[in-house]
Parts: C-alpha cells; structure tokens; sequence
C-alpha cells in the first residue's frame, strides 16, 4: 500500500493505493468520484473515460500508482459551478437516453473541443469512435456537438446561440 | 474487475535502474508505458509478472526527432503523438495513415508504438510502415545495446525477438533521400475501433521500386517480396496491377477468424492492393489521399 496524491477536480486528494489498483476503481470506490463508469474494462467501450493531464483516458486500463501528482478531471469537475455549455447542449438534443455512455463522451468531446474548437463531422466521430452508445444511435449526440462548433464554447453568446439553434423535434 | 494478481511497481529515473531491474527480473518483470495491452493481459490473466517497470519517466524515451533521413521513435512515444507531428507525416506518411486506424483517441493518448510491436499481434498496423521503411529495433541491456532489424523481430504471433533482460528503447526508420511517398490501407469491420481484417501499406519511389507490406493475413506481418519482384522497375499500368494482384495468394496466408473468413480475405486484399497503389500514384503526384474513404462503408 502506498500513499499517493491526486488532483482530482482541481482538488488534491491522498489516497492509498496497491500498484495492482486501477484508476477507475480508486476514483469509485476510494474517492467517491462516480461518474466514470465501469462497462468493459478493457479499453473498448469508453465509458470509464477521464482526462489525465488534459487527454482523454480509458481509466480502467491505468494504474493509480502512476497517476501520483498528475491532474484528472471528471465530469465531476467540468461542471463545478454550472453544466458546461457542452452539458446544456447534450439535454437540448436528448443527446443521451440511459446516459452511461455520457460522462465518457463528454468528457472526450470535451478534450477534442479544446484542442479543435470548430472540428468536422468527420473529427468529431473520430473522437467518440471509442465511447459506444447502445441507446441514441449517435445521431443527437453529433447534432448537440455540431450545435456547438458553430459558436465559440467559452461566451455566454454559445448558450444564446443554443436556444436558438433548438432541435425542431423538442419544441 | 479489480486485478487479482498482485505484483510490484517501479519508476525507475534513469535507463541504468531499467536496466538493472530488467536483468534481475528477467521475465517475471515487463515494462509499463501505455498499459492499453498490457493491463488488459494481466486482467485476463494471460501474463503474471512480479514486477511492471514504469518507464515513463525517462526523458529519453519521448524522444520523437527526425535527423539526417533518420526518423527516430523513442519507447514511451504515444501513437497521438506521432499523428500531432507534422514532421511524421512528412517523412513517412504510411505510418501516420496506420497511427490513425489504431484502436480509438482514448486508447493511442496512452498507446505506445514500441508497445505495439512488443504486443506482436498478427493484425498490427504498425508494422506494415516499420517493414517497408526497413525500420531498426534499438533493444539495450545491462551488457549492452544491440539492433534488431524489423524483418528479423517479429518471430510468431505475440512473439518477437526481444532477450528476457533487454529492453526495447526506441526504433528508427530510414527516410529515402530520392522523392518517394506511401500509404497504408486498413479494413476494418466499421469505422473507428476495430482491428485489421486486412492491412496493406505501400512504398513507392519514383524509379519505380516499390515495397509492400501486409498484415492480419499471415501468422505474423510480412513484406510481399514476390509481388515486388514482378514491380520492381515497372511504371503501373492496369496490366500490371492486375498481374500484381493475381500473386496475392502467394504472399499471404489468411486465417478465418471472428472478424472475416480466409476466402474474404484472399478476395478482398486484391481489392486493397490495387486501390493502394493508385493511392500512392496519387499522392506521389501531389494529390491528397484520404486512406479511410479508400475502401467505402460507413465511417
């Protein structure tokens, strides 16, 4: 067992890990953090994704011991103070149904929006062609994304862009 | 699934501690970089080491450069990496074509290159631009370094040709200097993640030698020698491509697995080869190639 520290949302956290002990489970079960889910375990599904130093991560293939003094951020931490306009963006389409594939996709988009403010269709599939969704069909997921990438994501303008640009089959 | 196996983790600061640990341990320790195959194995059980030597930590291996016509890739490279450096593309665009198809953006932020070849599956992408790029394995041990040429590492699936206390520590390719382009085409079962059911990359330059490599259809990924024989010196002409296509089953030897059948495979790598080397006609002329839109479907 060795003590390690984490910032985990911009919160530095000790926690005790054995080196067997991945990422995803110290975040569930030892710190509480639950919005990476666990589906697959091995790194197909993309439902346990974080950002470790900004990248998007499968985290059940990662061992904390490693992660010691390096940044993750869950959904936990990107919606802190208010959904992100990400987040408004994925309940204006009815982006997800079950919603255990969410965290991981928007936690991903959230990286490639961050590095490609106005990315392609075609950029934003290849960014969530490892987080699987059984229940949308993909659809409203890339409409609530595209929404997005015609506005720039960090004004208060995007979600007055987004009201407008509502989904016609929610009004 | 918690890991049930128990072992130790190291971070060694410097190549020497590597090293040592590496020669202490044999193969009871494996090293650690991206841990996309390696954790999945030791979950599943299929390796139990007493020790995972954590090498990303040293400075060293993140060395991506390319110098003098050499393009080195250090052991701790990620494949985004090396699709985020202009300079990759540039000198070896087949393997920027065979970084993109691996796996998914989550998994090739972690994913290593020299992890992949390590890993040694029959399906690997990469090795298709290492074998037509004459790629060198820079392997290092307590006594020493020594290099490994890629036709000599892959010796059966999942087996290479690396010693229980040496260390891969990066590879290097050799760029042409004459005007030379290639491409690598993959077909998988649908766009994004999937592994090959087929693979082909291609090297041309422009006196007309041409260098072919496949994988996912042979125990372990091969250079098509006969099929460059019949090119070598040759412009392409539909004749030619046809008489190409027409030795394949020379080259190759498919399995039927879960992701298609021998049959298909045989079938469809005829359909591959002849698109990617009007690829490569194409990009040689300054045209843009866009590998994945190559073979249709849905992406």
């Amino acid at each position: 067992m060795k003590e390690i520290c984490i910032t985990v949302n911009n919160e530095k956290r000790y926690v005790s890990v054995e080196p067997n002990e991945v990422l995803l489970d110290v975040l569930r079960e030892k710190l509480g953090v639950k919005s990476p889910k666990c589906g697959c375990e091995r790194g197909d599904c993309g439902a346990c994704t974080v950002l470790l130093d900004g990248n998007a991560v499968r985290s059940c293939l990662v061992l904390a011991i490693e992660v010691e003094g390096h940044s993750i951020i869950t959904v936990e931490g990107i919606s802190a103070d208010k959904l992100s306009t990400l987040q408004e963006a994925f309940i204006q389409f009815n982006s997800f149904q079950c919603g255990y594939c969410a965290p991981g996709i928007i936690l991903a988009v959230t990286e490639l929006l961050e590095k490609h403010p106005h990315p392609t269709l075609e950029e934003i599939k290849e960014s969530i062609a490892g987080n699987l969704c059984r229940c949308t069909g993909y659809t409203p997921i890339f409409d609530a994304i595209m929404a997005l990438t015609k506005v720039d994501q960090h004004t208060t303008d995007a979600e007055k862009a987004l009201s407008q640009d509502r989904n016609p089959a929610l009004q | 699934m918690a890991i049930a196996h128990e072992f130790s983790y190291e971070r060694p600061q410097n190549l020497h501690a590597v090293l040592e640990l590496k020669d202490s341990y044999r193969n009871r320790a494996l090293i650690y970089a991206g841990g996309t195959d390696l954790v999945v194995n030791i979950k599943e059980g299929m390796v139990k080491p007493e020790l995972l030597i954590d090498i990303k930590d040293l400075p060293e291996l993140h060395k991506l450069c390319l110098d003098n016509g050499t393009l080195y890739i250090g052991a701790a490279v990620t494949f985004t990496d090396l699709i985020d450096t202009e300079f990759v593309f540039q000198a070896c665009p087949m393997l920027h074509d065979a970084c993109k198809t691996v796996a998914s953006t989550g998994v090739r932020s972690r994913a290593t290159l020299v992890g992949n070849i390590c890993s040694a599956v029959p399906s690997l992408d990469s090795a298709t631009p290492l074998l037509c790029y004459e790629a060198v394995v820079h392997c290092a041990s307590v006594e020493g370094t020594r290099n490994i040429p890629i036709s000599e590492w892959f010796l059966a699936p999942r087996k290479t040709a690396i010693k229980d206390r040496e260390v891969v520590t990066g590879i290097s390719l050799k760029i042409p200097k004459e005007k030379s382009t290639s491409v690598y085409l993959k077909l998988g079962r649908y766009g994004g993640e999937d592994l090959a059911q087929a693979g082909w990359g291609i090297w041309l330059n422009n006196a007309y030698q041409y260098r072919i490599a496949h994988c996912a259809l042979a125990p372990i990924p091969s250079r098509a020698a006969v099929i460059e024989a019949m090119l070598n010196g040759k412009e392409l002409t539909p004749q030619l491509i046809e008489a190409a296509v027409a030795l394949i089953p020379q080259e190759i030897n498919p399995i039927s697995d879960i992701r298609s059948s021998k049959e298909y495979r045989l079938h469809v790598s005829g359909v591959m080869l002849k698109r990617g080397l009007l690829a490569a006609i194409d990009r040689m002329e300054g045209r843009v190639v866009e590998p994945a839109k190559l073979l249709g479907g849905i992406t």
